[in-house]
This record gives C-alpha cells, structure tokens and sequence, in this order.
C-alpha cells in the first residue's frame, strides 16, 4: 500500500538537495565559526551566507537575523526576550487566542511574572480584527503578537493592517511566520514587522533549525547566555549544518513558490470537488483565501480519533492539527476559538496539509478514501 | 599531512554517525507527536535512542531531556532550578573556571537577585570540596562545577563535591560534562549528581544536539515552553536524526574509550613531555588531574596567540587560542588567570585537544613546526620582549 503523507504542517519531508548539502557540510566544514583557523573560517563564511540568504528573502539586514533551535525556541525568545528588555516601559501585552502553544505557554510564563496578557477573539474563520487590536492597545503595552498564519486552519491574519497601526504605537510587532515563511513572499519593512519567527523543517528543511528575525532597533534579553555567538543574542556553537539546511530550503521554497501555490490550490479543489460530487457533509474550516497548503475539514456526526485511525489504516497520514498528548487530542483550541466549546466542529474535523513528494492521484485517492471512511462511521 | 588539534572546539562527526542522521532525516521525517503510522515510527526511534543514551549514561530514560545543545542544557539547569527553588534559596555556588554557558547566566541571576560565589582554583585549574563545604548556606539552592575544564583538562573533584552535598539534601548539583564525556568517566549515582550536561558535537556527534540530565524528582521550570515535547520540560518539534546520531556517537565514543584510553593518555604524555622540551614555552596543564585530551601552554610573550595560531596553520596544523567561544576577541583566558599564572602568560595560551583518531607520528612533525613558528615569529618581533 502506498503512503499518502498529508501532514506537511506538523513536518515535512527534507529536500533531498538539502539533505546532500548538510551531508556535505557536516564532512567537509566540521569546524567550529569560532575559531579562527581553516576550518573556523570555512564554517564561518558557510554562516554567512546562509544568513544574508534568509535576510534577503526577509528584507533584512544580516545582522537581524539570529539563528535558533527551531520556532518554538524563536517564539519564546521573541516573547520573552522583549518582556525582559522592555519591562520598565510596561507590562502589557497583546495577543490571540488561536496563536501556537509556543506562544501561548511564553505569554503564560510572563503572566506568572506579572505581565498582562490581552488574548484576541477570532471571527468564525479564524480572524483577529484591526479594530480589535486597536481597542487593546494600551499605553503600556510594550508587544502584539500575532501570527501571520494559522497552523490548523491556515488564515492568513491582516498582517499589514496591524503593523500599520503599530506604526503610531510604540509597541513591537512580533508575528509567527512559521507556517507562512516559503509560501508567501514577506517583507518586514513592508509589514511593519519587527520580529519574525520561522522553522525550517515547515519548509523541507531540516528540524533543530530556525530563526528569530530582530529589528536592529527592538532591545530584546538573549534566552540563552553564554559565547558571543549570534552578536550575543543566542549562544550556543552554531549549528551550521542546520543553519545551511535552512538557506538551502528558503532557496527552493523561493523558487518554487509560486507552482506550489497553484498545484495545493487545484489539490485542495479537487478534494472539494470529490467531497461535493459524493454528497458528503462536510465544512470547510478556515477561510477560502487562506494557506494554500491547507485543508481543514469537519465531517458532522464524525470523532475525529476515528477518523484519523481509519484514514491511517488506509494509509493516509492527516492530522487533527492540535497537540495530542497520550494518544489522546484534546479539542483544539483554534477550532474552539472560532467556532465555540459547543461546536460539534471542535470534534469532527481533520487536517490536510500538502507538501513535497505529493501527487494529483494521491490526492484523489485520499479524497475518495475519506468519503468511503466518512460514510462508514456516519452510517446508523 | 593535516593535523587537527581542536577537539574541544568541535570534533569531525564519525561517518557512521552522518549515515544514521541523513537515514533518518531522509525516512523517518514525521513528527513524533502525530498519532498516525509515520509519527509513530519516528517516535518510536526516539524511544530507542533515549533508552540507548540513558543506558550508556547509567540514568533512566525519563531522566534524559534533549536540547539544542551543551549551552542550552547548562542555561537549563541553572535558570530551571533558581526559578523552580527561589523561594528556597537564593544562593548559587560555581566556580571561577565555568564555561560562558554557565558563568553567564549565573551573571543574569545575579542582575535578578540571586546571589553567586565563584570558587577560585589554585594553580593546578581545581577547587577542592572543602572550599565548597565552606561557601554553603542554608539558602544554597544550586552548587554547579564542571567535571572537566575546555581550557587546561583540570578535572575537578566530582565525587568530593558529591560527598559534601549528600549532608545537604536541598541543594541541587549540576555538573557540565560537555568535555568530559568519552573521556573520564563519572559514577552519577555515586557522586550524587541531580543534573548534567552533555553536547553532541564534542564526542564526533553532530551540532545542534545536546542534553540535560534530570535526576527523578527533581523539578525545573521549562526554559523553552510551547508544544509540552520532553515532558513538558522543553517545546519543540524533536530533532529525531540527530538525536539518533547522537546515540550512535556516543556508542562509538565509549567504544573508542574501551579499546583506545590507554593509548590516548600515553599520547597526552607524550605530547607533554616534548612541549616540556621546549624551553620557551610554558606549560598550564597539571600532569596529574588532567583529563587525558587536552594540553594547555603559553606562549614566549612578544608572540601574539592568534599569529601563532595561523604560522602553524600553514602546515596544516590546526590548535586554538583559548576556549574558541571568545577567541576572536583577545583577552586574558579566565581560567588561566584564576590559576594565578598572571596576566601576560594568560594572554599568551595556545589550546591542543586531542581525539582518539590522533596519532604518535603527528607528535614530531607538530612540534617541530611550533618549534618553528616560535623561531619564525620570534625573529619577526624583535625577540622577547619585556612581558611577564
Ligand atoms: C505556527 C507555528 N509556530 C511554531 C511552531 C513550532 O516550531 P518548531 O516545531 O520548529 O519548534 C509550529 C510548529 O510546530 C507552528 O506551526
Ligand atoms: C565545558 C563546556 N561547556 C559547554 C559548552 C557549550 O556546548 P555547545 O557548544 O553544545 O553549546 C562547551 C563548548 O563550547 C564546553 O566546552
């Protein structure tokens, strides 16, 4: 039986021309960035570039790039790191309530230490309003996070509206970007982001590897102390095969943007078309101009553990897109936020993401396995 | 021939240990938390590659959390355990030698409150159990020494320590194993250890691979938080090959340690007894409670460490100024300087560190050509000058 792979947002696979360059790295430019003979130097210009790759594609300067263990690390950096170095401003931040727990459990660990977080509702599609933001917005709040994306549902929130009105505010912007990053093209000056968080195996690159984009003038405490590494951002001997892993990711992701675009926009129409065509009863979750790479669906008078195990058993691996702890899924808090506790969405719907290595036949194939699944547990 | 000597910095990943991760990152790519076949798989070797660590390590594998890497883990233990205790205690005991990793956040917990004494070392770069018996308190929540030094080997007196803190139950001991692993063993059970350190890339594992260990019972407050990964203690999605990688050089290490620590120590010897031949050099490294890779000398002053450093590059040799953290800026190493050995030697200290795959044939033609650059650079500066 083949695979079908279809949870591209939780991981995905690694490019194989990344794979080969951090195989290379790891033989051949072994030493560490740190010191200062051949091999230190070796390593330290492969960094180099690697960050003016990320930088460019960010609109960025090299040095506001610093390279993390991943986007959770980058989140938590992003949150905490700005509440440390900004607490004599104020202790008020903002952000929303379908944000990743990597935000949400910083901004709980700040409000043990006395900062006031404001969550944001969304609208049944997932999305924060400006006007929201605006009315939160104190004197003393000192950060807004909000995520450029949705990881479950894959709204695309009004960015470039919030960072507008952020302009007039001395707050800092922090977005999470680690769904976004790859398929949409970001510009932090254009958006008026001043923090952005990314991870590079979202994007076919490896784990262990992502990166906090700092606004040179946004004052921030390092999470981790230690070597000068990073400008004294982030210590820690660099990872550069990870950090290479990632420029070479964001390289390809770049030049394949706009295909891949196009080619999750017709899967996910094809899968509409043959839940449609089959009578099924079924919502779409999210909003129709969201990430194209995902497809989050509720199939009244379904559980979703069912679901998921019977798509397993035919070979297809889709996600709830929340956190599961014990082989248990607890009702994702997204879906809970825009559709309320009672919903009956909260616990019927699956999580289809694409990615790389995905097939039109693949697709139909999942699409008509879910009907067939569907219909067996809703038959009475 | 190439000859590389900075082992302490990073180590070349054994090839054994680059098949496994590209295997990994290539097959098993899923996420561990995903309920459906393909997560389970990579859970699975997740599994398999902490009860394998924790094997090797003589730990439970509940005891193991993974981490980006050394300077993560020791971030951990220190800021997990003032936050977790401070309504305990406030006071923390280290060492004036601890790697940056350590040294700088006791530094932050000091800006927040907590109150820090770092032990001096005497010439031979080691505290005693006494002095550390000495500088405890009632509200002593943490004492953390590194068993092995990155600068001169000096190892420290691990299981002392241990000794003294068993009468104190409620202080924590963390240990940075980072350069110590592989090389000197340590009885955790015996020397009371609740928290230790340990980095991939130093025993020919890959960067970006690390972890903490946490003694059963003991709680620290999650430095990374999101996901709830690692049992809550740290978020994030887990770097499976990696950390599969990491398993396996650690086999291979201890492998390398059975067959090959014998051969390694005379080789330390040997090293030390021909750089003792050179009269100009000055050596740091104590040949008793020393850890057998690792060999610390300064330089004749008038010659600059970092020119040095690339006259000898020139024959393929590769050693290192200092610890290689803060070796692009020159300053006096720390450790040196808390030996006592003064400012100007401190200045001047060359680091050479040892893997199991360096050889007896690299002795001679190694120090021949530092005898060479000393006499090279030396007539370029005009001779020794009037430093210390
Ligand atoms: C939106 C979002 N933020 C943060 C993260 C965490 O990233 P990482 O897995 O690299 O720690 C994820 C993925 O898990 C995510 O989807
Ligand atoms: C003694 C010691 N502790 C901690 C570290 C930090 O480890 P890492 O490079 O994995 O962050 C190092 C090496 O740099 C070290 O030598």
């Amino acid at each position: 039986m083949e695979r079908i792979y279809l949870d591209h947002a939780a991981t995905s696979p690694i490019h194989p021309d990344v794979a080969a360059g951090m195989i290379q790295s790891m033989t051949e430019q072994f030493g560490n960035p740190s010191s200062i003979h051949y091999f230190g130097r070796q390593s330290r210009r492969a960094l180099d570039e690697a960050r003016s790759a990320i930088a460019r594609s960010l609109g960025a300067k090299e040095t506001e790039i610093v390279f993390t263990s991943g986007g959770t690390e980058a989140d938590n950096f992003a949150l905490i790191g700005t509440a440390m170095a900004n607490r004599e401003r104020g202790r008020h931040l903002i952000t929303t309530a379908i944000e990743h727990h990597a935000v949400l459990r910083a901004c709980e660990h700040l409000q043990k230490q006395g900062f006031d977080v404001t969550y944001l509702p969304v609208d049944e599609h997932g999305r924060v309003s400006v006007e929201d933001v605006k009315a939160a917005l104190r004197d003393d709040t000192i950060l807004v996070s909000i995520m450029f994306a949705n990881n479950e549902v894959g709204t695309i929130q009004p960015i470039r509206e919030i960072g507008a009105l952020l302009r007039d505010h001395p707050a800092y912007f922090h977005t999470d970007a680690v769904q976004a990053y790859g398929l949409i093209p970001i510009d932090v000056n254009e958006y008026g982001i001043d923090l952005l968080s990314l991870s590079s195996h979202k994007i076919n690159g490896p784990k262990g590897s992502g990166a906090l984009y700092v606004r040179g003038t946004v004052r921030i405490t390092p999470l981790l102390f230690g070597g000068e590494q990073e400008r004294k951002r982030r210590a820690g001997t660099e990872n550069v095969p990870g950090i290479i892993g990632l420029a070479r990711a964001v390289e390809i992701a770049e030049r394949t943007r706009e295909e891949k675009r196009k080619q999750y926009a017709a899967w996910r129409e094809a899968m509409l078309t043959i839940f449609r065509s089959s009578g099924l009863d079924f919502i779409v979750n999210g909003s129709e101009d969201g990430l194209p790479h995902i497809f989050n669906v509720a199939f009244p008078g379904t559980n979703v553990e069912s679901l998921l195990v019977n798509l397993d058993l035919a070979g297809i691996a889709a996600s709830s897109g929340s956190a599961c702890t014990a082989g248990s899924i607890d009702p994702s808090h997204v879906l809970v936020a825009m559709c309320g506790n009672e919903s009956e969405r909260i616990r019927s719907s699956v999580r289809f993401s694409f990615g790389l290595g995905n097939t039109t036949e693949q697709i139909e194939r999942a699409a008509e396995e879910t009907v067939k699944i569907v219909k067996r547990l809703t038959k009475r | 021939m190439m000859i590389y000597l900075d082992n302490s910095a990073t180590t070349k990943p054994f090839p054994e240990v680059v098949d496994a991760f590209a295997t990994v990152a290539s097959h098993y790519f899923a996420n561990p938390s995903s309920l459906h076949g393909l997560g389970m798989k990579a859970e699975r070797l997740l599994r398999q590659a902490r009860e394998q660590i924790a094997a090797m390590l003589d730990v439970k594998p509940s005891e193991i959390v993974f981490t980006s890497g050394g300077t993560e883990a020791n971030n951990f233990a220190i800021k997990g355990v003032a936050w977790q205790y401070r309504r305990r205690g406030r006071h923390i005991i280290t060492t004036e030698i601890e790697h940056p990793s350590v040294a700088e956040p006791c530094r932050q917990l000091e800006e927040l409150g907590f109150e820090v004494t770092y032990l001096p070392v005497g010439p031979d770069g080691r505290v005693s159990a006494e002095q550390v018996a000495r500088a405890l308190r009632d509200d002593t929540i943490l004492v953390s020494v590194m068993h092995v030094n990155n600068e001169v080997g000096a190892v420290q007196p691990i299981e002392e320590i241990g000794a003294v803190l068993a009468r104190h139950p409620k202080t924590l001991f963390h240990v940075d194993r980072v350069q110590g692993i592989g090389k000197v063993p340590l009885d955790v059970k015996r020397c009371g250890i609740d928290l230790f350190t340990v980095s991939a890339h130093k025993f020919h594992g890959l960067r970006g691979a690390g972890l903490l260990y946490v003694r059963d019972g003991v709680r620290l407050t999650p430095l990374i938080a999101g996901g709830g990964q690692e049992r809550q203690l740290r978020s994030g999605t887990e770097n499976v090959a990696a950390i599969v990688a990491m398993a396996k050089a650690l086999r291979l290490a201890l492998e390398r340690y059975e067959r090959d620590i014998g051969r390694l120590r005379e080789l330390k010897a040997e090293w030390l007894q021909a750089l003792a031949a050179i009269p100009s050099l000055s050596i740091n490294t104590a040949e008793r409670g020393s850890a057998p890779h690792i060999i610390n000398f300064s330089l004749p002053s008038g010659i600059k460490p970092e020119v040095f450093v690339h006259e000898l590059e020139k024959s393929e040799i590769y050693v290192s100024t200092t610890s290689a953290c803060s070796s692009k800026r020159r300053a006096p190493s720390k450790t040196l300087l808390a030996m006592g050995v003064g400012e100007g030697r401190a200045e001047r200290g060359i680091r050479i560190s040892l893997s199991f795959d360096n050889r007896r044939e690299e002795i001679k033609p190694a120090v021949a050509a530092i005898q060479q650059a000393i006499k090279t650079l030396s007539e370029v500066t005009g001779s020794h000058g009037d430093e210390v």
